[in-house]
């Protein structure tokens, strides 16, 4: 165990009050579970469910040249993004490496970012010192916004008591400026769990009111609070990377399957060069998606091989329960080669269990 | 809260001593913290354990953890009933939930605890 004090944020004590269990997540005392990690995540793919996410980091930069900053960050093209919209990218390093993979906001005078609370410290670093250059204006709004989700089917009719705005008419991936409970929030409907739902960003103090208010305006619908393992559950039958599994200081985007084809935009940006030329030459590795009939669960780091005997060709990045799919799924890096298998073998201390290659995501919502 | 008439190791594994067969199970504590348990791998009738050692493992939807064994022997019976069943690991952890009896090898070891004294360790840990 660690010496040092576990930050807080301001929903722990509801939190533990309901009798969830807390863990160390990034240096947080985070909600892991309340009823069930199976439980939590179907009642997300049938019902909805709220998130704290007040571990993760919300920051914004400001000043005239602050979409040319914004641009120098981000693989996409933020002059052709309109005020109010949402993309998901990556801070890669000049090598192309990923630093975080990131959600970008464009408003009409402020460019917003929500990134990774593991990844706080040196994204925070790294984008002041990108700002300083365009002569901009950072701030870490971290401490002084909170962020909750709410994913699932239910969450229009959870939220829409307490929005300002026509929520319903709120596209996906872009966001507005209105109250939540009368409190100044920016609404965005984005999310990590492959279900419809809502980021919303307010002052800090005002979280335990809100989260109350969306509690008891989801009751009639069946809402209820939701740990990280569950979202971290629905996150990957939803295809999506997680920082630290899928994405880390040795990934491109590339091999990660998240920039399939030449950009469509000539702006520069860090890595984008390293980013090219991975797409000119190939990866040597794919992200892949897979099941396995087998009662183990597939674990980070588990060795992928070919069948019968065969030599290591990947390596497994995340696995959990799928409770939509009913069966084990996993991701994992294979080598180029290997991708387009249809089955490989997993060594789990020693013992090989059969796996199924399959196209990622593994779940998606009917729209 | 843990059975007095067991014993208990700092790995939250609980054992009953009658005579020189001992049975293994793991506790309240540690099968509350696994919860959704996907997977149990037992060792075999006839298999040498010894007083530390990893004699099985147990999965749960998050983490596989090692089943040590607290005493040297060798294993006279698993509960196969568990195989279709790992939820009674949960629900009954110190009955239907037991996993192997072992055959002692000589004594067991004095830094098995007590129930009182795994009573504090929980405490602590929680």
């Amino acid at each position: 165990m660690t010496t040092t004090a576990l930050r807080k944020t301001p929903l722990t004590s509801l939190h533990e009050a309901t009798g969830a269990r807390l863990v160390d997540f990034a240096g947080f005392l985070m909600p892991v579970q309340y009823e069930g990690i199976l439980e939590e995540a179907k009642r997300v793919r049938t019902k909805a469910g709220t998130f704290d996410l007040c571990h993760m980091g919300r920051c914004r930069i400001t000043g005239a040249r602050r979409e040319e900053a914004a641009q120098f960050l981000v693989h996409v093209n933020i002059e052709k993004l309109k005020f109010g919209q949402i993309r998901y990218s990556f801070f890669c390093r000049a090598d192309g490496t990923t630093m975080d993979d990131v959600l970008v906001y464009r408003d009409t005078d402020e460019m917003f970012f929500c990134i990774n609370a593991g990844n706080r410290a040196r994204d925070i670093a790294w984008m002041k010192e990108v700002s300083a250059r365009y002569g901009c204006t950072f701030e870490d709004l971290s401490d002084q916004l909170a962020m909750i989700a709410i994913q699932g089917p239910r969450s229009v009719d959870t939220m829409a008591p307490l929005c300002s705005g026509d929520l319903k008419a709120l596209k996906y991936y872009w966001f507005y400026r209105g109250t939540v409970c009368g409190v100044p929030a920016m609404i965005s409907r984005t999310g990590y769990t492959g279900e419809d739902g809502f980021e919303i960003y307010f002052a800090e103090k005002e979280a335990p009111a809100i989260w109350k208010a969306m509690l008891e305006s989801g009751k009639p619908h069946g809402v209820t609070p939701i740990g990280l393992a569950a979202r971290d559950t629905l996150r990957l039958e939803a295809g999506m990377a997680l920082y630290g599994h899928e994405l880390d200081d040795t990934t491109n985007p590339v091999e990660a399957g998240l920039i399939l084809a030449a950009l469509p935009h000539d702006k520069d940006f860090s890595g984008r060069k390293a980013i090219e030329a991975m797409l000119a030459r190939g990866p040597a590795r794919k992200l892949v998606g897979f099941t396995t009939a087998s009662a183990r669960v597939p674990r980070q780091g588990y060795a992928l091989h070919l069948p019968n005997g065969g030599a290591q060709v990947g390596v497994v990045c995340s696995g959990s329960p799928s409770p939509t799919l009913g069966t084990n799924i996993g991701t994992a890096y294979v080598q180029s080669a290997h991708a387009g298998a249809a089955t490989l073998d997993m060594d789990i201390r020693g013992q090989r269990h059969a796996v199924k290659l399959q196209p990622l995501p593994f779940y998606q919502r009917a729209r | 809260m843990n059975p007095k008439d067991l014993k208990y190791t700092e790995t939250h594994e609980w054992v009953r001593l009658a005579g020189d067969t001992v049975t293994l199970g793991i506790t309240e504590h540690a099968a509350h913290a696994l919860s959704d348990l996907v997977f149990l791998g037992l060792p075999k009738k006839g298999d040498k354990v010894s007083a530390g050692k990893a004699c099985g493992e147990i999965e749960s939807v998050k983490a596989v953890s090692d089943i040590n064994s607290p005493v040297d022997g060798e294993v006279l019976e698993v509960n196969s009933a568990l195989a279709d069943s790992l939820g009674d690991i949960t629900s009954d952890p110190y009955g239907k939930g037991w996993l192997v009896k072992i055959k002692l090898k000589g004594k067991a070891p004095a830094s098995l605890m007590d129930a009182s004294a795994y009573d504090k360790l929980v405490a602590e840990t929680a």
